[in-house]
């Protein structure tokens, strides 16, 4: 049984439609990564399937049960980190796990127990007793993420969990999600960030205006835009020479900046060594060369013609590909 | 565990929890025991004289008469603080986590009321400690003190529905502590600080018609006389008309919240 299922899930507000039919599913045990610009409609979707926001058309079921008609059973289903980790400053993080687990109807003793395992594997024990306010912003979203896990949820949502995050604390939000994911737990994981859902998705969903451009897994995704290539710097007055020599390696990519050969190769690294011994043979001295893939942001480019926003620091950055492997000049 | 059993646990939980945020945050406990404290204080010092005013009722000091005014001005800061506080919650998202539990969605707010109450029992307890430290009589006794408690307890739960239900409606903490002057003027219009009897029109018909005179009555008559059945069972409607009021706009402004998102 799939996990989450939509169906022509709309949401409009006044006019503005937010949400305009979309349709998606991710089955048990997947990551699914919802990738789209600010504004795209993402927390509109969560917010949706996590029943905050109530649809103003098609239909959502999560686990099972329909997001209007079983929204209380949904919810006892479900974990939910939101953006901005919505966290009382006022109270220690032991606190806030208590309570998360008293709101899920936890006995009191397993509910303690829980949160102390928690507070433990989010490596938070021992600022337990401190007041949230005082949390660096790792620290907060570590502990929305544990309190988020108090009933064990069969289905956890995550929006944009890693926002504004230090590259440390990121990577431990990706361990920990990697993590319950191998544990069993669907993930259903919002982001504006390639380099997350390029990371942790098995299927990407890539949301822009409203509506899904495009889906599937991350790698199928970037094969729809074109084969790796290899990126050769030559030396200016090289160029036709070496272009001649690795001709019939692979296709040959219009020019991009001086002194620069690019090679479109189906065989990706395993191309590479035949493109040295021919430029070698060819006696072409190679300055550096390099094997680039397309990234999620190409696919992105590809479906709508702009950009990802908000890549500051996010990964890859904006419009650059994604080096996979260098080699020293040949 | 059933529904109820689980609600209740909820309602605890959340009403614990709106207490703790009010003892941590000095500027939602201050309106509650220092304002009305200062207030007692210089009314007390200034103005004793007025109880030999005629028309004045039958007090031992003005110290007595002033205790359910103060107890009430207490309770409705707390009510209006107990509304910043559900505000600022749903300000910073602290409610989303909320709505996202599989619990009654009403049981947000009742826990929110059961802290409010809470506050105005503790706010009750404190003035009624004055007075007995400062020589006031609590001329009803147990019972009586036991009955202004109680009406006072209500009565924070009472307003603090009507906070609950602007801080659903508009989810903006501004907006509530701008209530906070609307607090005074409703109290002042009333028989709070003073009698009925020697108001000034037209002052005197908004005091005799406003809610507020009916409850601040039935607390200070245990207080200053004894219990009296009448201005306690008047006391106690007005206590439920507010409450039903009160929890009426906070259901309604629930669901226009969960609708709109």
């Amino acid at each position: 049984m799939p996990a989450i299922v939509v169906e022509g899930l709309e949401r409009s507000f006044g006019d503005v439609l937010a949400v305009q039919g979309i349709d998606l599913q991710v089955d048990e045990g997947e990551i699914y990564g919802f990738l789209g610009p600010n504004g795209a409609g993402k927390t509109t979707t969560v917010r949706m399937l996590t029943t905050l926001l109530l649809p103003t058309g098609g239909r959502a079921g999560v686990a099972g049960f329909d997001v209007v008609a079983e929204a209380r059973q949904v919810r006892a289903t479900i974990g939910v980190a939101l953006q901005e980790a919505a966290l009382d400053p006022l109270m220690t993080g032991r606190e806030l796990i208590r309570l998360q687990a008293t709101l899920q109807g936890l006995p009191t003793g397993e509910g303690r127990k829980r949160a102390d395992a928690l507070l433990e594997r989010v490596d938070l024990a021992a600022a337990a007793d401190r007041r949230v306010g005082g949390y660096s912003g790792g620290m907060k979203r570590r502990l929305d993420l544990a309190a988020a896990l108090v009933h064990e949820p069969r289905v956890l949502f995550l929006d944009e969990p890693t926002t504004g995050l230090d590259p440390v604390s990121r990577k431990t939000i990706w361990e920990e999600v990697q993590a319950l994911n191998d544990d069993g737990t669907t993930v259903f994981l919002t982001t504006q960030y390639l380099e997350e859902a390029d990371q942790l998705a098995d299927n990407v969903g890539i949301i822009d205006r409203g509506r899904i451009v495009a889906e599937g897994t991350p790698e199928e995704l970037k094969g729809e835009v074109g084969s790796p290539h290899i990126e050769l710097v030559v030396g200016e007055g090289a160029v036709p020479e070496a272009e001649r020599a690795v001709a019939e390696l692979g296709k040959l990519r219009p020019r991009k900046g001086e002194g620069r050969v690019l090679l479109e190769v189906e065989g990706g690294a395993a191309d590479i060594p035949r493109v040295v011994r021919a430029l070698d043979e060819a006696g072409i001295g190679v300055e550096s060369l390099e094997l680039v893939r397309p990234t999620l942001d190409d696919v992105f480019v590809e479906k709508t013609g702009h950009h990802l926003e908000g890549e500051e620091g996010g990964g890859d950055a904006e419009g650059a590909d994604e080096p996979e492997a260098e080699a020293s000049p040949a | 565990m059933s529904d109820l059993a689980t609600g209740a646990r909820v309602v605890g939980a959340l009403g614990a929890r709106s207490i703790r945020q009010t003892f941590r945050r000095p500027q939602l406990m201050s309106p509650i025991i220092v304002f009305p404290t200062l207030l007692l204080a210089i009314q007390t010092g200034g103005a004793g004289a007025g109880i030999e005013l005629p028309g004045f009722p039958p007090v031992q000091s003005f110290l007595q008469f002033m205790l359910a005014g103060s107890m009430m001005q207490a309770m409705m800061l707390a009510g209006n603080s107990g509304g910043i506080a559900f505000a600022v919650d749903i300000e910073m998202g602290f409610t989303d986590r909320l709505f996202a539990s599989p619990i009654p969605r009403f049981a947000i707010v009742l826990g929110r009321l059961a802290g409010t109450a809470a506050l105005g029992l503790l706010a009750s307890l404190w003035f009624l400690a004055i007075g007995l430290i400062f020589g006031a009589h609590i001329e009803g006794g147990i019972p009586g003190a036991l009955l202004a408690i109680s009406l006072i307890t209500a009565s924070a739960l009472a307003v603090g529905g009507i906070g609950a239900a602007i801080a659903l409606r508009t989810g903006s903490a501004s907006v509530v502590q701008g209530l906070f002057p609307l607090v005074l003027v409703v109290l002042f219009l009333s028989s709070a600080f003073f009698p009925q009897e020697l108001m000034i029109e037209p002052a005197k018909t908004i005091a005799e018609y406003n809610p507020f005179s009916f409850i601040v009555e039935g607390v200070r008559e245990p207080i200053i006389s004894g219990i009296e059945a009448k201005q306690t069972l008047e006391a106690v409607a007005a206590i439920v008309g507010i409450i039903l009021l009160g929890l009426g706009l906070s259901a309604r402004a629930l669901r226009h919240r969960l609708r709109t998102g």
